[in-house]
């Protein structure tokens, strides 16, 4: 699939927006300060991982439009399995970033730590899922946790993200399956950023869009412009909305382009393009909100180059207080394996 | 045993509504073995829930439940279908605590019917307990009487870490005994000494122990005293009582139906090896399944049975 014949339409009348853009101007706003301040932490991350100060980084650069978009459409009342790129809807939910950094660098802060590699944060302050590195395992245990929601009547929703290549994967099937069978409250959202590590989404699967995979489970599957944040906004409102009233589980495929490798540790010159990185970086979401909050009068240059100022302080100073902070004590090595610490030695 | 574990999963479902239950045809039917039997009738199918076919599904949203503070008791229908949610059971159930530094417990309880004898050949006969002892994170129970396995579940139900509750199918009815009323509960990790001895240890678990009891009583005859230890949880494992046995008797024979290379058996017979050197006056020897798959016209001469765990305890009993 190339960048070109894969545009997805508009999923709303930018003109109604123009008329209402008052009722927009915060929302649109806050997402474009955390895409900014998203793609401050990868560059940054990025660049100390290659001096070696962090050990692993997964940048989500690309990708900002859908967690921004998807967190703002959320209550606090709804529950996120991420999959490797949706850090950012922990801090967009409220999770502190310097939490998060304390949690990039393995410190004794971090809230599991130092136990996961990074880009694996836990944040059940803002029911932001601890995720595996297993593929697609989230999946079922979202529609779980929407059971739970549907069956103690609570109000909440669940968002289970995961990218094309997971829908390959088991869980992808029993997930969508089952939920279409218990009518939970979730909404599954797969990130198609067209890349599985090396391998893109034409060789992972027959079908043209892999929204059409919903259809196999009884449920509605949709396209949306990933790197658009107001269709993103939109959809995940809307779909939420629905699925509140009891219409049922959705599938929403967010078309994607991934504009960095898979991780720090995949080189995509042995498997890509020599073009795909440019014809990428022609879909960043970041320049397309920030064009449309210029040509509105939403955003001034001069307050742009404030908030990218603002953002770039803010990832360094939590950079710098992580780097400051102790390793994580070694009795912790024993700690959390079961509720108490007596059963069995542990090896020791 | 098996209405044990029925009465264990009313106790708890009439004790804590977050309790639910969950897996392929435990509702209307009452599950292939009648474990859920009336459960469905009584607590309605929202908390009693009919799956569809899907062993990760059954075990991946249990583990959501769980996250969420409910307490799924998942069925496997035969352990030997466990496999598609071992996924979802290693790298997930056994890691969430650990992961989330403690944000996230789950804590899921798998039921699951084990082990032979009841002509099911390859893939409704097998004893897999090494692979998620290996798992840290991860209790494994078996128990090997009604009153145990009544007071297993309901500590496992109530416990605050993931179980993996295997029970002895061969003997779900074979094997009677009284049961406690209600809020019943035996701890995880302790194991059982149920026939004292001074010149044998025999560590056993689940469908073993009748055979190991009853070689016990054969060798008594002969003027051999064997102790039968049941070691009833795997994971923790009560690693005092199986020193302290062996401390008294300086002889240990180990029985299980799995295959012998890694089993339980090799786990057991390396802490005597570590701690227990010094008291054993016999080589530690191993009463277990072969290394084969599991068969089905042969599974008599497969499964170890009183005559040849008698014969093991004698030849230890008489080693110099």
């Amino acid at each position: 699939m190339s960048p070109d014949d894969a545009l997805v339409p508009l999923t709303y009348d930018p003109t109604e927006l123009d008329r209402s853009l008052a009722g927009w101007r915060r929302t649109l706003l806050d997402g474009y300060r955390w895409m900014l301040l998203a793609r401050a932490l990868d560059r940054r991350m990025l660049g100390l991982q290659r001096q070696g100060r962090v050990g692993f980084y997964g940048a989500a650069t690309g990708q900002e439009a859908v967690s921004v978009g998807a967190a703002l459409a959320l209550t606090p009342d709804d529950w996120v399995f991420p999959g490797l790129r949706e850090q950012l809807i922990a801090l967009v939910r409220g999770h502190p970033l310097p939490t998060y950094v304390h949690h990039l660098f393995a410190t004794d802060l971090d809230p599991a730590r130092g136990r996961q590699m990074p880009c694996h944060p836990t944040a059940r302050d803002v029911r932001y899922v601890s995720m595996s590195s297993v593929i697609g395992t989230q999946i079922t245990q979202g529609v779980g946790l929407a059971y739970a929601l549907k069956a103690k009547r609570q109000p909440g929703a669940v968002l289970a993200f995961f990218g094309d290549g997971a829908t390959s994967a088991n869980d992808f099937h029993a997930g969508l399956n089952l939920a279409g069978v218990w009518r939970t409250p979730v909404l599954f959202c797969c990130t198609n950023n067209q890349w599985a590590i090396s391998q893109p989404v034409e060789r992972q699967t027959g079908v043209r869009e892999l929204a059409q995979k919903a259809a196999a489970y009884g449920l509605p599957g949709r396209r949306v412009d990933g790197t658009d944040l107001i269709a993103v906004y939109r959809e995940v409102r809307d779909a939420l909305a629905r699925i509140r009233s009891g219409a049922g589980p959705e599938m929403l495929e967010f078309l994607l382009y991934r504009m960095t490798a898979h991780s720090s540790s995949d080189d995509p010159t042995r498997y890509q393009a020599a073009d795909w990185m440019s014809r990428a970086a022609a879909r960043d979401p970041v320049p397309r909100v920030e064009r449309f909050l210029l040509d509105t009068g939403l955003l001034t240059e001069e307050a742009r180059g404030r908030l990218a100022e603002e953002v770039d302080r803010e990832v360094r100073a939590a950079v710098a207080e992580a780097e400051a902070a102790p390793p994580p004590d070694p009795a912790s090595l024993f700690q959390d394996v079961f509720a108490s610490a007596s059963p069995g030695s542990f090896g020791r | 045993m098996v209405q044990a574990i029925n009465r264990a999963m009313f106790e708890a479902m009439r004790a804590d509504p977050n309790v639910l239950v969950l897996g392929e045809d435990v509702g209307v039917n009452g599950g292939v073995f009648r474990a859920t039997e009336g459960l469905q009738k009584e607590f309605g199918p929202d908390r009693v829930l009919d799956t569809p076919l899907s062993e990760t599904g059954i075990v991946g949203t249990a583990v959501g439940m769980a996250l969420y503070g409910l307490k799924p008791v998942a069925e496997i229908q035969f352990v030997d279908f466990i496999y598609p949610a071992f996924d979802q059971i290693v790298s997930e159930i056994a890691k969430f605590r650990y992961r989330s530094g403690g944000q996230y417990p789950c804590h899921v309880v798998i039921r699951s019917p084990y082990g032979g004898g009841i002509k099911g050949g390859l893939y409704h006969s097998q004893s897999p307990e090494a692979y998620f002892a290996h798992t840290a994170g991860l209790k494994v129970v078996i128990p090997s009487t009604p009153a145990d396995a009544k007071g297993l579940l309901l500590s496992a139900i109530f416990d605050d870490d993931p179980v993996l509750f295997l029970e002895p199918k061969r003997i779900y009815r074979a094997v009677t005994g009284e049961v406690p009323d209600g809020d019943h509960r035996v701890q995880i990790g302790q194991a059982a000494t149920v026939r004292p001895g001074s010149d044998v240890s025999v560590f056993a678990y689940g469908a073993m122990m009748p055979p190991a009891l009853q070689a016990a009583e054969t060798l008594a005859a002969e003027g051999i005293s064997a102790e039968v230890v049941d070691l009833r949880s795997l994971v923790p494992l009560d690693e005092a009582a199986v020193l302290a046995s062996v401390e008294k008797t300086g002889r240990a024979v180990i029985v299980h139906e799995a295959p012998r290379f890694c089993g339980f058996g090799a786990e057991l017979s390396a802490i005597l090896a570590e701690k227990a050197l010094y008291s054993l006056k016999a080589p530690v020897v191993r009463v277990t399944g072969y290394d084969t798959p599991f068969p089905y016209a042969l599974e008599s001469l497969y499964l170890p049975g009183a005559d040849r765990i008698a014969h093991a305890v004698r030849a230890t009993a008489r080693a110099a």
